[in-house]
């Protein structure tokens, strides 16, 4: 903390030499060291963004003030020195290199259990070839293809230009910026992600994923999402990347804002490999993320699927508020958690509406040293008649120095509704291992195959081409863990 | 050179003398009968030579083809052609049948150098093989031994050993909970992969199934070792006086 008041002023002393205040040094890459009021307009003035949003930013930097971390998550790691964090840099371009050769070869190595396609490890290691450029046409040609349905899908900083009013309009409505205290960090700070608006009775025609997203350069740490399907619409949204992924920053804090109307229907699918650090967790990347939905219209449908393998933190709860009558939520996640990874994952489902549905489904593995934890809350508010909450808790453990948890809150206000509760806890036998072996398979083989067919209810889930590559990152991230 | 030889087998569990100089040589194209009473070590038998963890020999040796199987894990045992039909097969939940057979078929061909099949033609090649045993389709779909019937699982292991054409298959109490009609469709299925390069070791409890796999040889196991050896009409001796008779006389 001894270099907070020293970036503060030098952050004066910079800012006091520009006009409005601080701003238009265009030269600068990278804000100073450290979180201040200053460094907020900094990154707001940076992204030419107009008034409202820096007020808006201003106001969360304000409430993050007075907030406190949170500790109730069955996570352990050393306090966050928030001022040691640089809240802004100019997007980079990922470092060009000349050829596969020049990329780490652990990444290579991955890459091919993967089976990613040579040109895709191309792209995705940051190698300069001509089919690039191919991607970027490709982005083009989808995305002219959405326009023609009405459909935006694009930067939010760019929304922010294009379409100010809807994203005046919903940004911070499903998280409120003093929601929690990651949440209002990333609304003071947030650096890009995906903006989509899905116009009445337009069912999107394809999947969208954060690989099409045009102009795409790191978002940064401190992602935010966020996704309007109109009543009568449909929308499959990816994000993520089961490549490994590493960052130099170590905190992230994402935010994801999701809004059904009428018989609207979003599901949102993540695949999340960030670096989970070393066998001790050194150089892991803590995932702080808030994520929800609302589900405001009738017989809307908000769906989350997401494959947990990275981090060395995950701390994730992405809800449902289910406040249309007929509403539905659901919840599918599988979290392996190997090594000294921790995960405190789970979900809340908060029935307003009547006859609202919730299914959650969740499989935690645990290998290693590692602790996985589900924690999930499902609320039946007094109005909610004849709502229904299914919740199914799975936990595999693979070695005996790990812990599964399984934290669910329960609260019913009415009596009218039915909530059911089933949790398993197990392990991988040695019958299991032994017959995949007596069949040819190897140890490693034995233990995906086991796995996946533990997760499988989630698996199903997920868009096709993800599932498969989920498929085989699972059992990359348990390797070395059994036998 | 035999295909399976067994010298003097020694094994313990639990500190305990299970395996006491077991020997057994088995030729290509013969199929051998080994009865014995319950706990007499027929299932230990067949996980020590599968090289499962904790069956390890403390003495003797066993050879399939001339090589020893001391140093060669339970999954190389499996890829070189030793299959094992277990008497208890065990459940997979969520693992398709389709895909487990797919990937210890692919073990194996690779193992042999042969080309995989890709998804249809596999497919194609397990329907054809498993309406011969009377697995229908739905039973493929469906997750490995989970809520299958007894004579569904017996089934099952048969489909796979006649997917994965082992040199030497090792059926442990295949006949146990079968009811005479499916003991005679897992028999047929059996008997249909009986060739002059591969053999079969069949060990049971009861005469009954060497009525429908008929054995060249009969072996009574007793506390640990073969106590005497035969012909077919061995296996009648057994069903007519009982295993006491033969073990007071050995
Ligand atoms: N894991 C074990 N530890 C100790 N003893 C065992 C174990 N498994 C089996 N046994 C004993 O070994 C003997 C042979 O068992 P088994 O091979 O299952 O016989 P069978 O298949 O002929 O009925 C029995 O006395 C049984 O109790
Ligand atoms: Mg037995």
């Amino acid at each position: 903390m001894a270099a907070t008041q020293e970036t503060i002023d030098k952050v004066k002393e910079v800012s006091s030499t520009y006009k409005y205040g601080f701003v238009t040094d265009l030269e600068a890459e990278k804000a100073p060291l450290g979180l201040s009021e200053d460094i907020v307009k900094f990154i707001s003035h940076k992204k030419k963004e107009p008034k409202w949003l820096l007020e808006w930013r201003l106001k969360a930097y304000k409430k993050w003030l007075t907030m406190e971390e949170p500790n109730w998550a069955m996570v352990d790691f050393p306090k966050i020195n928030f001022q040691d964090i640089y809240y802004y840099a100019a997007p980079k371009t990922k470092p060009k290199l000349n050829s596969l050769d020049e990329v780490d070869p652990e990444l290579l190595k991955t890459y091919e259990k993967l089976g990613i396609p040579i040109k895709e490890q191309e792209v995705l290691a940051g190698v300069a070839v001509d089919y690039v450029f191919d991607s970027v046409s490709v982005a083009t040609t989808f995305r002219e293809k959405l326009a023609k349905e009405g459909i935006i899908f694009c930067p939010i900083s760019e929304a922010v230009k294009t379409h100010p009013d809807l994203v005046k309009k919903y940004i911070g409505t499903v998280i409120p910026i003093s929601d929690n205290y990651y949440a209002a960090l990333n609304s003071a700070v947030f650096t890009d992600g995906s903006f989509v608006f899905i116009p009445k009775g337009v069912k999107c025609p394809m999947e969208l994923s954060t690989y099409f997203r045009i102009n795409e350069q790191n978002s940064g740490q401190f992602e935010r999402t966020l996704i309007i399907a109109e009543d009568n619409t449909y929308v499959s949204y990816l994000e993520g990347c089961t490549a490994p992924q590493r960052d130099e920053n170590q905190l992230h804090a994402a935010v994801v804002e999701l809004v059904a109307m009428n018989n609207a229907e979003i599901k949102y699918s993540t695949v999340q490999n960030w670096y989970p650090g070393d066998k001790d967790g050194k150089g892991g990347i803590y995932n702080f993320v808030t994520k929800r939905g609302n589900c405001l219209g009738k017989k809307s449908k908000i769906s989350w699927t997401q494959v947990e393998t990275g981090s060395a933190i995950t701390w994730k709860y992405p809800s449902c508020v289910l406040k249309g009558d007929d509403s539905v939520g659901e919840f599918y996640s599988v979290a392996v958690a190997n090594n000294a990874q921790q995960a405190d994952t789970g979900t809340k489902m908060i029935h307003i509406g009547k006859n609202t549905k919730s299914t959650i489904i969740s499989k935690g593995i645990s290998a290693g040293k590692a602790q996985n934890t589900y924690r999930g809350q499902v609320q039946i508010q007094k109005n909610a008649k004849g709502s229904r909450n299914f919740t199914q808790c799975d936990s595999l453990l693979i070695g005996d120095k790990c812990g599964a948890h399984t934290v669910p809150y329960i609260n019913q206000f009415t009596p009218n509704a039915r909530v059911e509760h089933e949790a398993t806890t197990s392990k991988i036998s040695e019958d299991q291992l032994f017959y995949c072996l007596q069949r040819g398979l190897d140890i490693e083989q034995a233990t995906s195959l086991i796995v996946n067919g533990f997760c499988k209810e989630v698996m199903k889930e997920l868009p096709m081409e993800f599932a498969v590559e989920a498929q085989k990152l699972i059992g990359i991230s348990l390797e070395g863990s059994v036998g | 050179m035999s295909l399976l030889e067994i010298k003097n087998a020694e094994l313990k569990l639990d500190g305990k003398d299970i395996l006491k100089g077991l020997s057994l040589s088995v030729n290509k194209g013969e199929v051998h009968a080994i009865m014995g009473p319950n706990g007499s070590g027929k299932s230990t038998l067949s996980y020590m030579l599968a090289g499962r963890d904790g069956y390890e020999l403390e003495g003797g040796e066993v050879f399939l083809e001339g090589q020893s199987l001391s140093k060669m894990e339970a999954d190389e045992r499996a890829r070189s052609g030793l299959f094992l039909a277990f008497q208890y097969p065990v459940e997979l939940p969520g693992v398709g049948g389709i895909s487990f057979l797919r990937e210890a078929v692919n073990s194996r061909k690779k193992f042999l150098g042969e080309e995989e099949l890709d998804h249809l033609a596999f497919v194609k090649e397990v329907r054809k093989v498993a309406s011969k045993m009377f697995v229908k389709d739905e039973m493929l779909k469906r997750a490995v031994n989970v809520g299958f019937s007894g004579g569904e699982k017996k089934r099952f292991e048969i489909l796979q050993m006649a997917m994965l054409k082992p040199k030497i298959s090792i059926l442990d109490e295949t006949d146990s909970g079968l009811d005479v009609d499916a003991l005679k469709i897992v028999s047929d299925g059996v008997n249909a992969q009986r060739n002059e390069d591969n053999a079969i070791v069949v060990i049971t409890h009861y005469q009954r199934l060497l009525d429908y796999i008929v054995p060249d040889f009969v072996h009574i196991l007793s506390d640990g070792s073969i106590i005497k050896s035969g012909g077919p009409e061995l296996a009648l001796e057994v069903e007519k006086n009982g295993y006491a008779g033969l073990i007071n006389a050995a």
